[in-house]
């Protein structure tokens, strides 16, 4: 036996997903699909009556669906980000994680980007965002942080679905040379023509790896400028200099939860225990332990500030966070975020796939909670006594929330469904013996070993 | 000495290997005997083979850098023709051309066009997408997105001869041997 068995055998698990279908992936999509179809009645209903029956009032403007927004853009910082980190510094084991993780980037950016225009009275406007030469002669304001988001989202939107969709083209061949009829000819167009000759490698890594480092930074900027649309309003503790980099570690954060909890459930539902290792969940688990721990630092550094300024505004904000109407979910969101995830990382007997699993639906929950205690806390309660409010949230806003999760959950699982979640090629690349066709740092190490 | 009958009706003949290093020591092999119309296909990228086949660098970092540029300047040039010329507009007493905060816009235009180019220029240097291409019509090729690394000496090189060119692939110990149809 040659190196024939191990190929066929790759190809056969990671194909078998698209190849064989069951009756649970049609249960999984009913159900997720009723709770997706539950949401867009919900905005359907809202649109139709108008936001009168969402719990958005003066002067609490911004609830459920601006802390959504900023919820799903920070979790779509696991995949390009952490796939584009991974490959320039050429992580053997990022292999089998990366696909995984550029998935939940682009299907995450859909979702939050959605919010805004939830979050419109009248979406069907949304296109006066864009600046085009219109009729009516007006041209956005670009010194508007809210223009600069449009920008932001948009370019990173873009920029992961190009570079999730480039070496998935090799994959799309593989596909094709294996299925017949209709998925054969449906493979074909996708795959368009790719035949693997060196210069087709040569271009398609060059490509790979230019947009792995122009990724990077827009990652980093797109939830920085999410930051300004807070950090540049006059809102006690809005008005902050760490806003750009605490939003940064927080979406990184619960970047690496979503995509430990998406790989959990790929290995255990794809059976792909040969290809997602024990020692992937513990590298994103050490990852998770320094988010958390930079994570805990910036939130502590906030409240020193905040307190240390003794500013009177502040501390009402601060006091009602921390013992007042809000302290239980502050204080979950400490324990989730901070005191979870150190315990269970921390200590390498916990750090198992299951204990990973745990710590990421706590970051999960703690980290929304974080989103929804910076914005609404705030906006209730600014500088003078006319704008004290209270927000609570209402059916439709609590319907179409849950429905983004389920959404989201929809799309991967479709996803997953239609393509390679694990990218074959690369996979197979590894499998060579020769290692003049290896280099020593692609070989599988655990994060922290030095390279050969 | 050519087979003149058979010249038009052959795009190539084409080896197969069953092992990436055989692929690579084939590609050398053909090189050195003189062979420059050729290809070679593998389910993997094999960087060695790069060289032994004679490709040079790509360009595509060139074409990206022209694409992040043209974004930048663009990106810029929207700026202030909206903010200055189309819609001058008093934010907060700041100049009209308040260029600081236009880079974050300037910013993102410059990775978008980066971005685009290193796609486009992916597709275009590689002339995708190619719906029809001769290689596809060797039954065995089904297995070259898998595990299985072809060679294909084209009849356009000047070296072609369909019995020598045949000979030396044999010699090569491939798997098989193929005619490939235009």
């Amino acid at each position: 036996m040659t190196s024939a068995a191990p190929h066929q055998r790759l190809r056969d698990d990671l194909l078998r997903p698209l190849l064989e279908t069951s009756w649970r992936f049609y249960l999984l999509v009913g159900v997720l699909g009723v709770f997706v179809l539950a949401g867009l009645v919900a905005w359907a209903t809202q649109m139709w009556f108008g936001f009168g029956i969402s719990g958005i009032r003066w002067p609490v403007y911004w609830g459920f669906f601006v802390t959504n927004f900023v919820f799903w853009i920070g979790i779509s910082h696991a995949g390009t980000l952490i796939s584009a980190i991974l490959r320039l510094v050429n992580a053997g084991w990022r292999r089998p994680v990366t696909r995984c993780a550029e998935v939940i980037t682009a299907f995450s950016l859909v979702i939050g980007a959605m919010f805004p225009l939830i979050h419109l009275g009248r979406p069907w406007l949304a296109f006066w965002l864009a600046p085009y030469p219109s009729e009516r002669l007006l041209w956005p304001n670009f010194r508007s942080p809210l223009v600069w988001d449009f920008f932001a989202i948009n370019t990173y939107l873009t920029g992961s679905v190009l570079f999730l969709f480039l070496p998935m083209i090799p994959d799309f061949a593989a596909v094709r040379d294996r299925s017949s009829g209709l998925r054969r000819r449906v493979y074909r167009v996708l795959a368009l023509g790719w035949r693997g000759t060196p210069k087709q490698w040569h271009r398609l890594e060059a490509a790979m790896s230019i947009m792995a480092v122009a990724i990077v930074p827009v990652a980093v900027s797109v939830h920085t400028i999410v930051s300004f649309d807070f950090s540049m309003a006059p809102v006690p503790m809005w008005q902050s200099t760490i806003f750009g980099p605490y939003f940064v570690a927080g979406a990184i954060f619960s970047g690496i939860a979503g995509l430990i909890i998406a790989m959990a459930a790929l290995r255990k539902f794809l059976h792909l225990e040969d290809y997602l290792h024990p020692v992937h969940f513990q590298n994103l688990g050490k990852l998770m332990l320094v988010m958390a721990l930079l994570w805990g630092y910036f939130v502590f550094n906030e409240r020193l500030v905040t307190y240390y300024g003794n500013g009177p505004s502040e501390m009402a904000v601060f006091w009602r966070t921390q013992r007042e109407s809000f302290a239980p979910l502050y204080w979950t969101m400490v324990t989730c975020n901070f005191v979870l995830p150190l315990v269970i990382l921390g200590i390498t007997r916990f750090r198992t796939i299951t204990g990973c699993v745990i710590a990421s639906f706590g970051v999960v929950v703690g980290m929304w909670l974080e989103r929804f205690l910076i914005i609404v806390p705030s906006l209730g309660h600014k500088y003078l006594p006319y704008s004290y409010g209270t927000y609570r949230p209402q059916p439709v806003e609590i319907i179409i929330t849950v429905a983004t999760f389920a959404a989201m959950c929809l799309l991967y699982v479709l996803f997953a469904k239609f393509v390679p979640i694990i990218s074959i090629w690369e996979m197979r690349a590894v499998q060579h013996p020769s290692p003049a066709l290896i280099p020593p740092a692609t070989a599988e190490h655990p994060l922290g070993e030095t390279h050969a | 000495m050519s087979h003149a009958e058979d010249a038009p009706t052959l795009y190539g003949l084409m080896a197969e290997f069953d092992n990436p290093t055989a692929l690579v020591r084939a590609a050398e092999q053909a090189r050195l005997a003189g062979y420059r119309e050729m290809d070679a296909y593998s389910p993997i990228p094999i960087h060695d083979l790069t060289e032994a086949i004679g490709a040079r660098r790509t360009r595509l970092p060139i074409l990206v850098f022209i694409g992040g540029m043209l974004g930048g300047l663009g990106g810029f040039g929207l700026e202030y023709w909206s903010q200055v010329i189309a819609y001058p507009l008093n934010i907060g007493g700041r100049p009209l051309n308040s260029w600081p905060q236009f880079v974050p816009v300037m910013f993102e235009t410059t990775v978008l066009g980066a971005a685009l180019a290193a796609f486009v220029g992916m597709w275009a240097l590689n002339k995708l997408p190619q719906p029809y291409h001769p290689v596809f019509n060797v039954p065995a090729f089904a297995r070259a997105s898998t595990d299985r690394f072809f060679l294909c000496i084209e009849a356009a090189d000047p070296r072609f001869d369909r019995e020598a060119t045949g000979q030396f692939l044999q010699g090569l110990h491939p798997v098989g041997v193929t005619d490939v149809e235009p």
